[in-house]
């Protein structure tokens, strides 16, 4: 019996943005139909994964998250090699050490180190602030100078500090992460005040501050989807790549912290932990996320094995 | 997506023998469209009219049901494409495979203890696939009778030999079980075999259009669709089609699906089946049966299946985090679950051991708990004083969202308790707490 595949005709597309500089540079975005249906539309750049480095040693990490880092848990360069070598695409690196609760690090400190992880590893680089608002603006504006030319993903900027950030991008070459809590329209509007500072749409990923499996996913999950869905069909406002901090969400979780005899009927830590990560990040996926900011090494290596089948073609 | 009164009208008798209750066939027809009648009020309908308005009147995803009694699961009555449209009805089952070569009984028992507590609600897997991997008829039904005998979950029969299926439905036909399944080398054996029983069957396809025709040929109507795919990419394209074709009405494809998480790679095969659980999969199947690997797919059931329209909420009772003393911080929020989880969490995160209050505002957040009406001095009061925290700490400081600090002036009145207005995010609790607290 026949049957007549079903397409939707989308109008148009997420964009595209492009991070690091040549010959290293990644792509994410651009996509013209929903996630992974290759038999509908083009998907030519596949999402990516980064890990996190930490310029000062996290004291909240549990041992198994710890452990891969052995040795450069408070050497942010040695951190930052390790972790391309575990294959992540990019490599965020968090300026916790500004935090006023740490070590209130100022922010020429912060860009000196920003700089010498920049140096060391040939992938483009994702530099977040400590959460403080105010602090992250005057932070990022002096990482933003330091890393001039290497056309980084700088964040997150909210609706507080947006300008200090969206200006230090234009200047410096960057692009910057857009955050707003958990609603489709103030991503939206954050989205259109950036923009009309004339920072282009393509140099805007959307934070839309994810909760992890257990946590919320499902807020971020149907945020994300709709975002999609409006890119498709031709909100420029809303076609920007989805960024996702699974990893700082994951590891929060009392599932994935949990050791071994604490909750016996949960099974082995280590396990339920990685997956704990792996599905916050490939349920994304599947919701139109394109940029997985992840903690553990083999949660890296599983989402990319995941994200390498869904790159296969499903066209029928 | 139902017909109107003036297309139903058309099918009706037209006499207007008012044997309906109504006083028309006309009026009769206006009842049906919008819900308030059915069909079977009209003694006079012929049968052809009857399909015709059945059909277009039955939900794009027949409702089937799989075992009886209290564990039975219902799959299908699904009306859209993504969750934020309206809502995703009936959860994907969680199937766990045992082979009729394995110790079933020891298989069997571990499956039965996948049950998780989450904020006071159990969830658990739903069915027991027992797999004719021997090939051999008894051996099947051997396995069979020791699942049945071990569990009250549904079973899944998995051969594709109607022998095998003959003897298991034997044992276990009266209890309503999927049998699984048909093909198109079995067809006709097992729609006799479904039939005798009145039991669901699964009919696999070698592609969507195999599916289809075989779909038409069974002449039966409770049905599970297989489409045949194994691989994840093809797996997602086949779910999405059977689901926006059943939408579209394509009859073929308007039945609940199952999907098999058979990847080899024992990690891919969990993050496999969290796709089919996200992409309409009636039923998973897994291949094990270890509480690590099923813990996240019963959670990310829970979202997904989640109602958008009604807010999520959490008992709101006293809690504790850590091991609280009457020293400890006791933290006011409202009982919508994402907020009660983002306090909780952050408050887990930052190792305080406090005692956090969230108030029954019907599971809404704070501002529009605030904005409502329903996150209240009053409310707040009522739930400090009913609780029993004064009873647990020493000290008499509530801490409240940074977002309602104008409660603090009215709630400090009427709780004679000290008020703390803390930070407006959650996330900021740590550090609230590292400078601010002090019993």
């Amino acid at each position: 019996m026949a049957v007549t595949i079903a397409k939707e005709k989308w109008t148009s597309k997420v964009s595209e943005m492009v991070l690091g500089t040549e010959p290293n540079t990644v792509k994410v975005g651009g996509e013209s139909t929903l996630p992974f249906l290759h038999f509908e539309g083009e998907i030519p750049n596949r999402p990516i994964t980064a890990l996190e480095v930490w310029d000062l040693e996290p004291t909240d990490w549990p041992d198994i998250l710890k452990k891969p880092f052995e040795g450069v848990l408070n050497d942010p360069v040695a951190w930052a090699k390790k972790n391309v070598e575990y294959g992540a695409d990019v490599v965020a690196l968090r300026l916790m050490s500004a935090h006023p609760d740490y070590k209130n690090a100022t922010p020429d400190e912060c860009a000196a180190t920003a700089k010498a992880v920049a140096d060391a590893v040939n992938v483009p680089l994702i530099v977040i602030g400590c959460g403080v608002e105010d602090k992250d603006a005057e932070v990022l504006e002096k990482v933003g100078e330091a890393l001039n030319g290497k056309n980084c993903l700088i964040g997150c900027a909210t609706e507080k500090n947006y300008k200090t950030i969206t200006a230090t991008a234009m200047v410096n070459g960057h692009s910057i992460i857009a955050s707003s809590p958990l609603d489709i329209n103030l991503a939206k509007q954050l989205n259109i005040l950036v923009t009309e500072m004339n920072l282009a749409a393509n140099r805007i990923a959307i934070d839309p501050l994810v909760g992890a499996l257990g946590y919320g996913i499902e807020y971020a999950y149907s945020i994300m989807e709709r975002a999609r869905l409006g890119a498709l069909m031709g909100d420029k406002m809303l076609a920007m790549p989805v960024i996702c901090f699974v990893g700082q969400e994951a590891w929060k979780a009392k599932e994935a912290k949990s050791p071994d005899d604490e909750n016996p009927e949960w099974g082995a830590q280590e396990r339920r932990a990685i997956l704990w990560e792996v599905i916050t990040a490939t349920t994304f996926a599947q919701a139109g996320g394109s940029i997985f900011v992840l903690r553990h090494p083999e949660s890296v290596k599983e989402v990319k094995k995941h994200i390498d089948k869904m790159m296969e073609s499903n066209a029928y | 997506m139902g017909l109107t009164g003036l297309e139903i009208f058309k099918q009706l008798p037209k006499t207007n023998c008012k044997d309906c209750g109504q006083p028309t066939c006309l009026a009769f027809a206006m009842q049906l469209a919008s819900g308030k009648a059915s069909l079977d009020q009209c003694p006079h309908i012929s049968d052809a009219a009857r399909e015709a308005l059945d059909s277009a009147s039955a939900p794009p995803v027949a409702l089937v049901k799989i075992g009886k009694g209290e564990k039975e699961l219902q799959l299908g009555n699904e009306t859209v494409l993504f969750r934020h449209d309206k809502r995703f009805e009936h959860p994907t089952g969680i199937a766990i495979a045992v082979n009729d070569t394995d110790a079933v009984s020891d298989k069997v028992q571990q499956i039965n203890k996948l049950v998780f507590d989450r904020v006071g609600q159990v969830h658990n897997v739903n069915l027991v696939a027992v797999v004719n991997s021997s090939g051999d008829a008894g051996k099947f039904a051997d396995a069979v009778k020791t699942a049945q005998d071990n569990t009250d979950f549904p079973l899944v029969l998995v051969s594709e030999d109607p022998a095998a299926m003959e003897k298991a439905l034997e044992i276990a036909g009266a209890n309503n079980p999927l049998i699984c399944g048909a093909n198109a080398s079995n067809l006709e054996a097992m729609v006799e075999l479904a039939k005798k029983y009145d039991a669901p069957l699964v009919i696999k396809g070698a592609n969507l259009e195999e599916l289809a025709s075989l779909v038409e040929k069974s002449g039966y109507k409770k049905l599970i669709l297989d489409s045949g795919a194994r691989e994840v990419n093809k797996v997602l394209a086949d779910q999405t089609q059977i689901r926006r074709q059943a939408l579209k009405r394509f009859r073929p494809f308007g039945y609940p699906t199952i999907t098999f998480a058979d990847n080899p790679d024992p990690i891919q095969a969990v993050v496999d089946a969290g796709v089919y659980i996200a992409k309409y999969a009636g039923i998973v199947v897994m291949y094990t049966d270890n509480p690590a690997d099923i813990l996240p797919l019963i959670t990310l059931r829970l979202n997904i299946y989640t109602d958008p329209q009604k807010p999520i909420a959490v008992e709101s009772k006293l809690y504790e985090v850590g091991n609280p003393g009457p020293d400890s911080p006791v933290f006011v929020t409202t009982n919508f679950s994402l907020t009660y989880f983002c306090v909780q969490g952050d408050v887990e995160a930052g190792r305080i051991d406090a005692y956090i209050l969230p108030v029954d505002t019907d599971g809404i957040s704070v501002l529009t708990g605030w904005a409502a009406g329903k996150f209240t001095p009053e409310k707040i009061t009522e739930m400090v004083n009913n609780c029993g925290i004064a009873d647990k700490v020493s000290h008499r400081k509530l801490i409240i969202p940074g977002g309602v600090a104008v409660l603090s002036g009215k709630l400090q009145e009427l709780s004679g308790w000290e008020v703390l207005v803390g930070p407006r995010e959650s996330a900021g609790i740590p550090s609230f707490i590292k400078q601010r607290w002090s019993a």
